[in-house]
């Protein structure tokens, strides 16, 4: 269970082996990366910048790691998100959970990218032609995060 | 009371943070809502929709009818963007 909030960019494969290293009771390992793209529905985006709230984001995210593995077997994961100013192409966040079985780490995979989507304190400032764009936020990341809910959004 | 402000909420209103005294009626989060969009023409328009404005109290998210006092860090921002 690891949670960083780094400027820094991060070497997925060293991450992922890290986590399965010494390991025996693992059966599969599910990750996303999620990268910055060149496009804002039509607009060109050149870079972003994302901003959070230091402090908050740690143990916002910290707590849904502990309920992802309240919620399923976890047998090791890992959520490290950036921010700063990135580029086209640059990681912005790994998710990774190993568990002994696939459907676990497949199902606490989805749960924690959905989630992080709608609680962690992070906001993309994306940079196009028109200049700086605050990206808003998708009810259809709502949707995505409710579906995991077993009480009303606190928020 | 210390204030923090994100996002296009920080680039509104113009700062990122500052500390406030409110007077004794401000209770609660809609309560303090109310008192901050009287305190001059950029925080009224940078929190004129409810529904685009959160609000952590201590670093969770609170409602509009959860308490805020003196000694409050609360933070105010658009809604979520990152993953």
């Amino acid at each position: 269970m690891t949670v960083r909030v780094q400027a820094e960019d991060f070497d997925m494969g060293a991450e992922l082996s890290a986590l399965l290293a010494g390991r025996h009771d693992i059966g599969g390992l599910v990750s996303f990366l999620g990268t910055v793209r060149d496009l804002a529905g039509d607009s060109p985006v050149s870079a972003m910048t994302l901003e959070h709230y230091p402090g908050m984001t740690e143990k916002m995210l910290a707590r849904i790691e502990a309920e992802a593995a309240e919620r399923w077997p976890v047998a090791a994961s890992v959520i490290i998100h950036r921010y700063g100013r990135l580029e086209p192409g640059d990681r912005i966040v790994l998710v990774a959970v190993a568990s002994s079985h696939r459907q676990a780490a497949f199902e606490a995979c989805q749960f924690l990218v959905d989630w992080l989507k709608t609680r962690a304190p992070f906001w993309k400032l994306e940079e196009t032609p028109d200049g700086g764009q605050w990206v808003e936020a998708r009810a259809s990341d709502d949707d995505a995060a409710d579906r995991w809910s077993r009480e009303p959004s606190p928020a | 009371m210390r204030l923090l402000y994100f996002a296009w909420l920080r680039s509104q209103i113009g700062i990122a943070e500052e500390e406030v005294t409110p007077p004794d009626d401000v209770r609660d989060v809609a309560s303090l809502l109310a008192w901050m969009r009287g305190r001059g023409p950029a925080y009224a328009a940078a929190l004129a929709d409810d529904r685009v404005v959160k609000v952590a109290v201590n670093q969770e998210f609170a409602r509009a009818g959860d308490p805020v006092s003196p000694n409050d860090e609360i933070a105010l921002f658009p809604p979520v963007t990152g993953g």
